[in-house]
């Protein structure tokens, strides 16, 4: 054991230190945000989850086929709104996030409207065509520019620039567990096919729904508010999962780092040892031939 | 009298779930009142005052701006853009921004985007004053 190995057993153990205090300081930064951004995902679920239900409600009751919102349309082009996060080091949030847009975009033809940085990065790197590139930003994403990006989306929808479009996000399962998914938001009859997929197999009872003043109002007036509403929800419960995710990630990372300090001054300690000892029995080898 | 199940959620959280006797609330299209075992029905939400008249007959008002109500085989579903019970209101506040709008209405030189939003914010303004509980 050279002294020469033990400095760099020693710097080692320092750079390893200095990893874990960022880590850490990482872990504690995700887990005071986290508290609030659960908060509003928390509030933000019953919104999301009765908006659908009532959708997927309104679209098997449907018998008007009359606005360019509730019809089965020809065109099949996809658009995909992809939340995903700003930066990275948040485990597998962002990557499983674009594996599940692989698998569901195989074989369509697409083009993504992406909101976050790296959903920006990843998308345009890749060459697919992208709607906008105005809302990089999610953590800076208001009501109002929710609203401004539905109106942007009605406006293509109804230019025929695309025949459907869906929503990809991060479902905040729980604090450990954060999953991709999928929902559909235009037109309205998709929201029937998903939830048949779903094995949701109400009757379709097809029961008259009586829309006032009529159903094209009802319709150019509900849509951009629901794509809004799910929008921004869907935004607080992705920003949820993202930190969620961050903690989790640097918590295993600051625990790593532990452990491998522990190993390395059990290494170092143990190397020191024999050098003392080598010491000793030179000094005695020494003592002796005298 | 008959009863209904009302659900009532914004994007900032839920707002009320449980049975009333009626909900009355101003739509796109004028006043409406839903009573239980009202048909399936659906429309967009215009901006006034809604009141609700709860299970045991007393009533509280709200100031309802935008969104849908929905109506399906007895359930009321209400999914408003705001939603702020008369008691929650800052009527001083409210009389604040009435004040502001109406000032910036007043100014000539406004272009049709800044009239437009004026308009609306004074509009918020004078929902908010008369749903609030005097």
């Amino acid at each position: 054991m050279a002294a020469a190995n033990m400095k760099a057993v020693k710097l080692r153990i320092k750079s390893v230190q200095n990893t874990m205090q960022i880590t850490r300081a990482m872990q504690l930064v995700a887990a005071s945000k986290l508290r609030k951004a659960k908060e509003r995902a928390d509030l933000s679920k019953p919104y999301f989850q009765i908006m659908k239900e009532t959708l997927i409600d309104i679209s098997k009751g449907n018998t008007d086929f009359q606005s360019p919102y509730t019809k089965q349309v020809e065109n099949n082009k996809w658009l995909y709104v992809v939340i995903a996060g700003d930066r990275g080091l948040a485990g597998g949030y962002n990557a499983n996030l674009f594996k599940f847009m692989e698998s569901e975009t195989k074989g369509r033809e697409y083009m993504v409207l992406p909101i976050g940085k790296k959903s920006v990065e990843y998308f345009r790197q890749r060459g697919v065509e992208l709607l906008t590139e105005e809302y990089a930003e999610v953590a800076k994403i208001s009501v109002s520019d929710c609203f401004g990006v539905a109106k942007l989306i009605c406006d293509a929808y109804s230019k025929g620039k695309f025949g459907h479009v869906l929503l990809c996000y991060t479902d905040f399962v729980s604090m450990m567990t954060q999953t991709p998914r999928s929902s559909s938001l235009l037109p309205l009859a998709d929201f029937e096919l998903e939830a048949e997929t779903e094995g949701e197999s109400k009757q379709p009872v097809r029961d008259l729904i009586l829309y006032e003043p009529d159903s094209e109002t009802v319709f150019n007036a509900i849509v951009p508010e629901y794509l809004a509403g799910l929008l921004y929800t869907s935004i607080n419960v992705s920003v949820a999962s993202e930190l969620a995710a961050r903690r989790t990630a640097m918590e295993a990372a600051t625990d790593n780092a532990g452990e491998m300090i522990e190993k390395l001054s059990l290494f170092y300690n143990r190397a020191r040892q024999a050098s003392i000892t080598q010491e000793i029995t030179e000094i005695v080898a020494g003592a002796e031939g005298n | 009298m008959a009863t209904f199940r009302l659900q009532i959620v914004t994007m900032d959280g839920p707002i009320y779930d449980g049975e009333v006797q009626r909900i009355k609330l101003r739509t796109i299209h004028g006043d409406l009142a839903i009573l239980a075992r009202h048909m399936n029905y659906v429309t967009a939400i215009g901006m006034g005052t809604a009141t609700v008249t709860m299970e045991d007959g007393t009533e509280r008002r709200a100031a309802c701006i935008g969104g849908m109500l929905t109506m399906m085989n007895n359930l009321c579903r209400v999914i408003p853009t705001t939603w702020e019970w008369g008691e929650d209101i800052d009527l001083e506040r409210a009389k604040d921004a009435k004040r502001r709008a109406e000032e910036r209405l007043a100014e000539s030189n406004l272009d049709e985007m800044a009239r437009l939003n004026a308009e609306a914010k004074l509009y918020r303004a004078l929902v908010r004053i008369n749903s609030a509980n005097h």
